[in-house]
């Protein structure tokens, strides 16, 4: 699986993906479609937006004209629809003519999460994926050994509120297919755990 | 004529009906957390089958097919999925979906089934159908926290009180039979083997039942045989059990042929 390096910069400078955006940013025309994109919130989690979240892939040409690459998170994520709907909607209000596309592989990430991104989620309150930890997961013997070990052994979670790591997982699957629930054991506030994927 | 398409059709079916079944726990999960924990399940699930029956729609080049048709318009000879997977949530014989659920199958069938997916899944990334090995590079990832929640699940139940854990071993000993028709050949997935794109599902069976055994054992359980009649739902001969599934799953879209919200 291919990741983008860390980002660590603003907006439309750095974090974007790799592969097509090298060429991408030479275009004035892709550029503006980017900056236009900004806007557009994951349904979900209304404080980051999808270049944030690693979703927005690449602004390309296509044989057909401009194109918007997107990468679907969950299979069963039902905000996916949404994403397209909104990214269509802000390109029709701008006079912008592109298709969205959605684009399985390389499949998406936590990783390509920005750094940005995963600070705004964790000042709305949503404790960020730790990195790398899904890492396994591209290795059907590593999950297999994995599970032979004993698979519950749950992320070290700092807190959201308080950062304190001494938190514990209330449950895998929380409000929406991508979190988990946790507690903090140091200020008793329970919060979401965006899991690695 | 077995093909392609049939092997295709096999990994979805397999992913709705599951998905279905795991459904009917929504809202009435035994606690709040596992309701939401099987409700992401079939999400999940829903959302595999989704990907594929689309693929298939797009392989056949028909014109009129599409996932919709795939999931609500065939009956049940035409379901190509396992029959371990159509059955209710219980370990008696229930003439429909609406009895009595116990949480030991649905944890027993999601865990036997995840055990599986995991493997397959991670070696159809290297499928030469690129599409699937997308798909499979998506769901290997999905299929990992089934497996992790159903594992950790057989561990709670079957190390439990004396009540859960007699649950949890007949829930295991009713379905570990059901679990033969993973190892049997078909026409279909050699078709699949054949090309490339398929995946030979016998090679998984000693690492499959590996992770059975020691997960059964850290639970305090019996490992049960998998002997007896070997089932045939990828067949298309199902049991009595997924017409009632298809009855419920099917309905609206069938009183509402292309109805949309």
């Amino acid at each position: 699986m291919q990741t983008p390096a860390p980002s660590t910069g603003t907006a439309a400078t750095s974090g974007l993906p790799d592969g097509p955006l090298a060429q991408s940013r030479q275009s004035q025309a892709h550029h503006a479609v980017w900056e236009l994109l900004e806007s557009v919130t994951d349904p979900e989690i209304p404080v980051v937006n999808l270049r944030e979240m690693g979703i927005l892939r690449a602004v390309r040409a296509g044989p057909g004209g401009l194109e918007v690459v997107i990468t679907p998170t969950y299979s069963g994520c039902p905000a996916m629809g949404q994403m397209e709907d909104d990214i269509a909607a802000a390109l029709a209000a701008a006079g912008v003519a592109a298709r969205v596309i959605t684009q399985l592989a390389p499949s998406w990430s936590t990783d390509w999460m920005t750094a940005e991104g995963r600070d705004k989620l964790r000042a709305y309150g949503i404790a960020p994926p730790v990195r790398g930890a899904c890492a396994a997961s591209d290795n059907a013997k590593g999950i297999v050994f994995a599970a032979r070990k004993g698979l519950g052994q749950a992320d070290t979670v700092a807190c959201p509120q308080c950062e304190s790591d001494n938190t514990t997982e209330i449950s895998h699957f929380g409000s929406t297919a991508c979190k988990a629930l946790y507690r903090c054991l140091s200020c008793m506030e329970p919060f979401d755990y965006f899991k690695p994927f | 004529m077995a093909s392609y398409q049939d092997y295709l059709l096999h990994l979805a079916d397999n992913a709705l009906i599951l998905g279905q079944r795991n459904a009917e726990w929504c809202g009435h999960g035994p606690v709040l957390e596992e309701d939401l924990a099987l409700a992401n399940n079939s999400l999940d699930l829903i959302g595999q089958a989704r990907l594929l029956y689309q693929h298939v729609a797009t392989v056949r080049k028909d014109g009129k097919s599409s996932e919709d048709l795939l999931a609500y318009f065939r009956d049940v000879p035409e379901f190509k999925n396992y029959t371990l997977l159509e059955l209710p949530h219980s370990t008696a014989i229930l003439p429909t979906s609406r009895g009595d659920r116990d949480y030991a199958v649905t944890v027993a069938r999601n865990f036997l089934y995840s055990a599986l997916m995991v493997q397959v899944w991670g070696a159809l990334t290297a499928s030469t159908d690129a599409q699937l090995a997308a798909i499979a590079s998506k769901s290997l990832k999905e299929a990992q926290y089934h497996l992790r929640h159903a594992h950790d699940w057989v561990l709670r139940l079957g190390d439990g009180t004396d009540e859960s854990r007699r649950r949890m071993q007949a829930a295991m000993d009713y379905l570990m039979p059901f679990t033969q028709e993973f190892w049997t050949p078909s026409a279909m997935e050699s078709a699949a083997v054949k090309i490339g794109a398929g995946v030979d599902v016998t090679a998984f069976k000693t690492e499959w039942e590996a992770i059975v055994a020691d997960t059964l054992q850290a639970a305090t359980l019996r490992c049960p045989p998998a002997k007896g009649f070997v089932t045939t739902g990828k067949h298309g001969v199902h049991s009595e059990h997924l017409g009632f599934v298809l009855a419920e799953m099917q309905s609206l879209a069938r009183a509402h042929p292309e109805a949309v919200w």
